[in-house]
């Protein structure tokens, strides 16, 4: 059959690619473009080529923001992907309970990042706070602002606090999906609970749970505002993860130019990372289907 | 393999039930006849799953017992029954392979491997599955899926009970009639007592020995596919069994004689003075046509179904159903029916009622 070739159809297109070079793209240019000049001041800008790019490369600086971050990424994955679907698996799955406890999970969630940081800086302070006062009291010593464990540790129990809901709720939908029938039949089988988990529940909530890992990966390695009203990347650099560094170099440094090498880097850096995690998970899939 | 007793049983979902209407299953006792094949039967809704769920012991009765063999298993769970079940939608272990999902019920009763690999080998022969028994069970289709289930229900060689929930409902016709014998053959085979729960009659009366009919919530009768034809015990087995069902023909009876709307008939039975809700039950293929003779009836329709003809014709307003046989002419004249004296029966309020030697 032939198609019928009506050029004008592009203008159709049009919106939507203003759209996006309004939203997206020229944004995203002008970052280009600062990565690639300097600048003494007075607006006045020089070529500079892939130099920025190199110099970040070399700086040490670049990569321990990048180390803390992948471990800051790793630690909350490791405790809020196990957590949220044991949380799930816990819920009632029925009836007002469960309602309650769908609504109770979601709290969280509605929080605004700023206030979660506000509260937990605030919740951790031994002089006012009631952690930190509770720890202090029992004679723990913690203190966020100068112990660098103490500082990851209210990080990363802040997130967990914040984001395992997320994880528990998507877990819970998969969980949900499975049909009575599948349990009954693994009654008759007398399957032990592990082999309910393992090979019922466990590969229904697959799909789920793939989503629920990529979100919680990039969202964690982009975190910027809660860390930073708690620690302020601080004690030192101990918890300056990348965006709190980068943020440092554009806006407390000025110095548009790496920073703009350093934001690329940092974006292409997210969009490989979920990329081969996509790509894995998908070939899994595809390869048991 | 066992007897297995339903001693007044009963169940309703509703925590407090108040009326009988409150119980998807109502008062019921029987006993299942260790090594026969049942089918029970009965539309959507009517009680048939609650019934199955309790006797594999996934739903606990709101009241009475049910024995094994003389032994109380009311409380029991479904691993210590002992009973293989396969349900209407294929439930299948996603990330196992086939070889898998049959050795699994084995696996967890701790069987030898080499009795396991033995069984599994002869379960995959049987349901036509040995070249996939490598493959992941992810991929199949939904038929393959649901060999799978009834191969993981017949793989244990000393279940109690074999139960079956409307197992063949997302498989291919002709599929469906080679696993029903199939069924069948390995009923003959190992003598398991199997009840099969299914809304088709066909299915009922092809697989099983015995069909308990189910209406309501309540089991109305269970006989052989023969005794359901000729006697139904009630009107709702009339209707449901047969194609097209009983006609039911409103009556007033006195001993042996039944008047339809001013025309009388001669019974073969007495049946004295019935009072409430009386009717004739006769089925279509013990209606005749005739030229004069019996009740005058207007034929409406006569739709040739191949190897007899339907009549649908008008009897003081309401329907009633003729089966008349091939090569039979039906003529223009044909303009009153009678029936088959041995094949009329009396019901009131619903159930059949036996008469007295007339």
């Amino acid at each position: 059959m032939n198609k019928t070739v009506n050029q004008k159809a592009w203008f159709l297109v049009l919106p939507v690619l203003l759209l996006v070079a309004f939203s997206a793209v020229i944004p995203l240019m002008t970052v280009v473009n600062y990565s690639v000049q300097d600048t003494f001041g007075q607006n006045q800008f020089f070529w500079a080529g892939l130099e920025w790019f190199e110099e970040m490369l070399d700086s040490d600086r670049m990569w321990t923001a990048l180390g803390r971050q992948l471990m800051f990424s790793g630690i909350i994955l490791a405790i809020e992907v196990p957590l949220g679907i044991f949380v799930a698996l816990n819920m009632p799955k029925s009836g007002f309970w469960s309602s309650f406890c769908l609504v109770l999970m979601s709290l969280p969630l509605l929080i605004p990042w700023n206030v979660v940081g506000t509260i937990w800086q605030i919740f951790g302070r031994v002089d006012i706070g009631l952690l930190g006062h509770t720890l202090d009291a029992l004679g723990i010593s913690y203190n966020y602002t100068q112990d660098t464990i103490a500082a990851w540790a209210t990080i990363v129990v802040m997130d967990v606090w914040h984001w395992t809901s997320l994880v528990a709720l998507l877990a819970f939908a998969g969980l949900k999906s499975i049909p009575d029938a599948y349990y009954q039949a693994a009654k008759i089988d007398q399957a032990s609970r592990w082999a309910v988990f393992r090979f019922i529940e466990l590969p229904k909530m697959a799909g789920v749970l793939m989503i629920a890992i990529l979100l919680r990966f990039m969202d964690s390695f982009m975190i910027y505002t809660e860390p930073f009203v708690v620690t302020g990347g601080g004690p030192g650099n101990a918890t300056t993860l990348l965006s709190i560094d980068l943020v440092k170099m554009a806006l407390g440094q000025f110095d548009l130019g790496p920073a703009a090498a350093f934001s690329l880097m940092y974006f292409l850096v997210i969009l490989l990372i979920s990329w081969v995690f996509y790509t894995v998970m998908t070939t899994i899939d595809a390869k048991e289907g | 393999m066992a007897k297995i007793t339903l001693d007044n049983l009963a169940h309703s979902y509703l925590s407090n039930p108040t009326g009988e209407d409150d119980f998807a299953l109502k008062e019921l006792n029987h006993v299942w006849t260790d090594g026969e094949a049942y089918a029970l039967l009965g539309s959507s809704g009517c009680g048939k799953s609650t019934l199955l769920n309790i006797i594999s012991g996934l739903l606990h009765p709101s009241q009475g017992r049910i024995l094994f063999d003389d032994k109380d298993v009311t409380q029991a769970t479904t691993a210590a029954r002992n009973i293989a079940q396969v349900f209407q939608f294929p439930v299948v272990y996603d990330t196992m392979t086939v070889r898998d999902n049959l050795a699994f019920p084995l696996r967890n009763r701790g069987e030898d491997p080499g009795y396991i690999a033995e069984r599994v080998q002869k379960i995959a022969q049987m349901i036509g599955m040995e070249d996939v028994l490598n493959r992941r069970a992810r991929g199949l289709t939904a038929d393959a899926k649901q060999k799978i289930s009834l191969g993981r229900g017949m793989v244990r060689e000393d279940v109690n009970a074999l139960l079956f929930d409307e197992p063949l409902t997302v498989i291919d016709p002709h599929m469906k009639w080679e696993l029903r014998t199939q069924l069948k053959s390995l009923h003959h085979e190992f003598g398991h007592t199997m009840i099969y729960v299914t809304h088709d009659q066909t299915e009922a009366l092809t697989f099983a020995d015995k069909v308990v009919v189910m209406y309501d919530g309540r089991v109305v009768q269970i006989g052989t596919p023969q005794e359901l034809f000729e006697r139904p015990e009630h009107t709702f087995v009339g209707y449901f069994i047969g194609s097209p069902g009983m006609n039911v023909i409103p009556a007033e009876i006195s001993g042996t004689q039944a008047v339809v709307n001013g025309t009388a008939l001669t019974l073969q039975q007495n049946y004295g003075a019935p009072t409430g809700n009386v009717a004739l039950g006769v089925r279509p293929e013990f209606v005749s046509l005739t030229k004069g003779n019996g009740l005058p009836v207007k034929v409406r329709r006569v739709e040739d179904v191949g190897r007899n003809k339907i009549v649908r014709a008008d009897l003081f307003g309401k329907e009633i159903n003729i089966v008349s046989p091939e090569g039979q002419e039906i003529s223009p004249d044909m303009n009153h029916i009678t029936f088959a004296p041995d094949h009329v029966n009396v019901y009131v309020n619903d159930w059949r009622q036996q008469g007295a030697v007339a």
